[in-house]
């Protein structure tokens, strides 16, 4: 995605005329252009030499299905190779592809930055952000398939409803009853207790942690770490207050809340925003239980 | 067909202040969204969101350093709402839950952005848009409002008078990406467009492949005005190999720009001897660029960032996830070592012409946020100043559009008042290739009631689709490409007279070839192709409004540099651009800057920070 300024020597010219009038140094900037532009040509050259020699491509094993159209009913692996830029990534590559081979090929991205969540897929065998896998870390060749554990819509893209209405099971929502008085003001919440939800509010809801996890496969109905981290995010933060910290505990104590986790890690180990899932549910059935000690 | 009081088209902050804003109000509220809401680029946002909220800083202050930042292009009743609502937004996002970064009595805290003169940034670490959309979006859980994620809007159904003054918005028409199904969405209140910026017309953005400015385009061509178009926001600092955006924040915390010879250029190099890196993000973006130009650039492409003096406490405290970004996209550890950073599109400060309510000129149309342009931002936009303007204006379309009474807009839309054609000769045709395809170009009788137009609307639209789905042509991704790589190559930070005409030529060859554009996929479900094809109209339509207006713009204010006209001109450009789509056939036109704010009227300055 990243282009290089094309006519650098012409636009000099123009930002001259902005930030100072023609002057001596002129002449001795001029060659620092010109040699500038001779190491440039230069790099260029090696780079080009480089990449003749190297393994200049990449071999992409893409998973791919398509409900409708005939031929790809079955499910299939299709080979592309990829010319090898450095800093590609998992992303990019699918990107080329679709756009140099098949425009076809499809799957959900958007932000290219790790923010926005959309693109978590299966690379060889793990669940990882596309846009921020880097391919050089990679074996080759490298298999991309969609998310395990979710039903495929087509190629890459998995349907993500059921991860969206687990989300929302758990009242995702922040909830008081006391507000400060004055209309514009805040109210106050410790720098520790901002630091303590701080890394469960960085989901993404990429849905890697519900794929990775094998309770969540066998259990349909387990709320699942995304879902158990937002109800944390809330549980924990101080702004809503007691009686709301019970309630938000009944939601994650319910028969297919935290008690299914067996704290495996697979969550804690994919995430690729590196929240503390399993702990997070530890904590979590921790506070259940002095809560209902507290009760007996 | 859907039926709803209100349909919100788009999903990231405005869009989701709209929606909850005319539910509050009462109505029955729908968004529809080609991505699910989470997955917006308002969570891409780092910086911080700017509200006068201490005693010692004022509403004012914040509204003259807006109008200053704008170079004085931005409207005066709009950037007064934005500065006197944004305080109470921004603590009805506290209240909402939203976890800001805090200071040691438990106040949410705020620090130094370019161009401001007070420290009035309210932040959540350098992930202030991800935490912001996803506060919303748990409001409109909470509150059960509709949406239909993954539905891409691809028109409006408007009424086709021939004056766009006296058409009406009934709703819109959307493609189901999972099923390919093709529906009306009526809207009996109205339709809000919220739908963002159009990084994509760029090919070094640090917006999303989804911003391709789809609301701007569909508005545009169903008769509203795009409103300075030409006034594109390059950030200064971008990794640049990805675009990806290295916040204002590490410069608001004391980071440090530097050339190759290790000279900290801001000031040893005269470009701001007041404010340095922390100058407005024009000034600093022309710096950077007239380093690299001059042989001060490293690698001749970039300059480097500094912030290790910061320590690593106050850069984890406020600054964390940028250490995760130039590690992740750059491979550069922030902690130990100075990031590489260049200019890259960011912002359009221009759009879908509003008022200060967020109305069109068409009845029963609105924008809000990016894709709108009421105008807050005039020539430039401060850091800071893009977060509240999503939730001040989505709250105010959202209402409005509700049928909550708001009183009288200051700002016309429109040719009302004392707009005037513009006297400029483009070299190049613009505007359709022949043949139709526009919303309203049917002739003939006039159809007004609600049924039948969204009915057209819906069967051009399958209509359309069909079409692409069945030809055979060319791939509509070598046409985008080309397209992002003349705008980058001339429309950029530095502007001239033949490499914009140039542009205009370049713009005229795409149009044609898109005419042979098809779908080769031919899957009617999530066909990526198909959205992608239906954008890169879009994206054309941008890129040339764009191009025309920094043609005919013959000075040099904020954003918008010229070679030939090294000055800003105010006797004669205290103007807004206007392009009008009139039916295929582009027409440029002006209307003055309303500078009259409520108690006092900006009077123009020399801009130097």
């Amino acid at each position: 995605m990243s282009t290089q300024i094309p006519k650098q020597t012409e636009e000099s010219t123009e930002t001259e005329a902005e930030t100072q009038p023609a002057s001596k140094g002129e002449e001795r900037r001029a060659e620092k252009r010109r040699r500038a532009a001779e190491r440039r040509e230069q790099r260029q050259e090696e780079e080009a030499e480089k990449a003749a020699a190297d393994e200049s491509t990449v071999e992409l094993k893409v998973f791919r299905y398509d409900p409708q159209v005939e031929g790809k009913q079955e499910p299939r692996f299709d080979t592309f190779h990829v010319p090898f830029t450095k800093g590609m990534t998992v992303l990019d590559a699918l990107m080329y592809a679709r756009d140099t081979y098949d425009s076809s090929l499809t799957f959900r991205h958007s932000c290219r930055q790790a923010v926005c969540g959309s693109d978590a897929m299966f690379v060889n065998g793990g669940q990882k952000l596309a846009c921020k896998t880097q391919i050089s870390d990679l074996e080759e060749p490298v298999r991309v398939e969609p998310l395990p554990h979710a039903e495929v819509t087509k190629d890459l893209v998995v349907d993500m409803e059921h991860f969206y209405e687990q989300m929302e099971a758990v009242e995702p929502y922040f909830q008081t009853d006391e507000y400060p008085d004055g209309e514009l003001e805040e109210q106050r919440q410790d720098r520790a207790n901002r630091e303590k939800i701080k890394m469960s509010t960085r989901c993404i809801w990429c849905g890697a942690c519900m794929s990775s996890c094998n309770i969540a496969a066998g259990d349909n109905e387990y709320l699942g770490p995304a879902a158990i981290n937002k109800a944390y995010r809330f549980a924990m933060d101080e702004r809503e207050g007691e009686e709301m910290k019970q309630k938000r505990l009944e939601i994650i104590e319910q028969e297919h809340g935290v008690w299914r986790c067996q704290t495996q890690f697979s969550c804690t180990e994919v995430c690729p925003k590196d929240i503390p899932l399993t702990e997070h549910i530890q904590e979590l059935k921790r506070e259940a239980v002095k809560n209902n000690l507290k009760f007996w | 067909m859907y039926e709803h009081d209100v349909v919100v088209v788009g999903a990231g902050g405005a869009g989701l202040r709209a929606a909850i804003a005319a539910q509050e109000a009462g109505a029955d509220v729908a968004m529809v969204s080609k991505l699910h809401p989470v997955r917006s680029h308002t969570g891409a946002a780092e910086g911080g969101i700017n509200a006068a909220l201490r005693d010692a800083d004022s509403w004012q202050d914040h509204a003259y350093d807006t109008m200053k930042g704008s170079d004085y292009l931005g409207d005066a009743p709009a950037v007064e709402a934005l500065c006197q609502e944004s305080p109470e937004e921004v603590i009805r996002l506290e209240h909402w839950g939203m976890p800001f970064s805090r200071e040691d009595d438990g106040r949410v805290s705020q620090r130094p952005f370019g161009g401001l003169s007070f420290p009035r940034t309210t932040y959540a670490g350098a992930e202030t848009g991800h935490q912001m959309l996803h506060t919303m979006y748990e409001q409109v859980v909470k509150r059960g409002i509709t949406v239909y994620d993954e539905w891409h809007v691809m028109d409006l159904a408007v009424t086709d008078e021939d004056d766009p003054a006296e058409r009406t918005c009934h709703g819109v028409v959307a493609y189901d990406i999972q099923s390919g199904e093709i529906s009306g969405f009526r809207a009996e209140n109205g339709v809000i467009l919220a739908t963002g910026g159009m990084g994509q017309v760029f090919d070094h953005t640090t917006n999303a492949v989804a911003n391709t400015g789809d609301g701007v385009a569909m508005a545009y061509r169903a008769g509203v005005p795009m409103e300075d178009m030409e006034f594109i926001q390059f950030h200064p600092t971008t990794l640049p190999s990805t675009g990806v955006l290295i916040s204002e924040g590490v410069r608001g915390e004391g980071g440090i720009l530097y050339n190759s010879e290790g000279e900290r250029f801001m000031f040893e190099h005269g470009y701001a001897n007041n404010d340095g890196e922390l100058a407005s993000r024009d000034v600093v973006s022309r710096a950077e660029l007239t380093e690299v130009n001059e042989g001060r650039g490293i690698e001749d492409e970039y300059v480097h960032l500094d912030m290790r003096h910061l320590g690593e406490e106050r850069i984890l405290d406020r600054l964390e996830n940028i250490l995760h970004l130039a590690e992740d996209f750059e491979g550069a550890d922030g902690l130990t070592e100075p990031m590489p950073v260049k200019p890259g599109q960011h912002y359009a400060m221009g759009g879908i012409e509003t008022n200060e309510f967020g109305e069109t000129v068409i009845d029963g149309l609105y924008a809000a946020g990016e894709c709108a342009c009421a105008s807050v931002h005039g020539a430039n936009r401060l850091g800071g100043n893009a977060l509240p303007e999503l939730i001040v204006f989505g709250k105010r379309a959202g209402r409005h559009a509700a049928g909550e009474e708001m009183g009288e807009a200051e700002i016309e839309t429109g040719r009302s008042g004392d707009w005037q054609p513009a006297d400029y000769e483009f070299g190049v045709e613009v505007g359709e290739t022949g043949g139709s395809g526009t919303a309203a170009a049917d002739g003939g009788a006039v159809v007004t009631d609600a049924e039948s137009v969204l009915g057209g609307a819906v069967d051009r639209a399958q209509e359309r689709v069909d079409e692409l789905l069945s030809r055979k042509g060319r791939n509509h991704a070598e046409i985008r490409s080309a397209v992002q790589e003349t705008m980058t190559g001339n429309v950029n930070v530095f502007r001239e007279e033949g490499r914009l005409e140039e542009t205009l030529g370049d713009l005229r060859e795409a149009r044609e070839a898109y005419k042979d554009v098809a779908v080769s996929d031919p899957s009617r479900t999530f066909n990526t192709d198909l959205i992608h094809t239906i954008e890169t109209r879009n994206i054309l339509d941008l890129a040339e409004a764009l191009t025309m207006g920094a043609l005919a713009r013959e000075e040099f204010r904020g954003a918008h540099w010229r070679k030939e006209h090294q000055e800003r001109k105010d006797q004669d450009w205290l103007k807004h651009t206007l392009i009008s789509w009139n039916d295929g056939e582009p027409e440029l036109w002006y209307k003055p800057v309303v500078l009259e704010g409520e108690n006092k009227t900006y009077e123009p300055k020399s801009r130097s920070y």
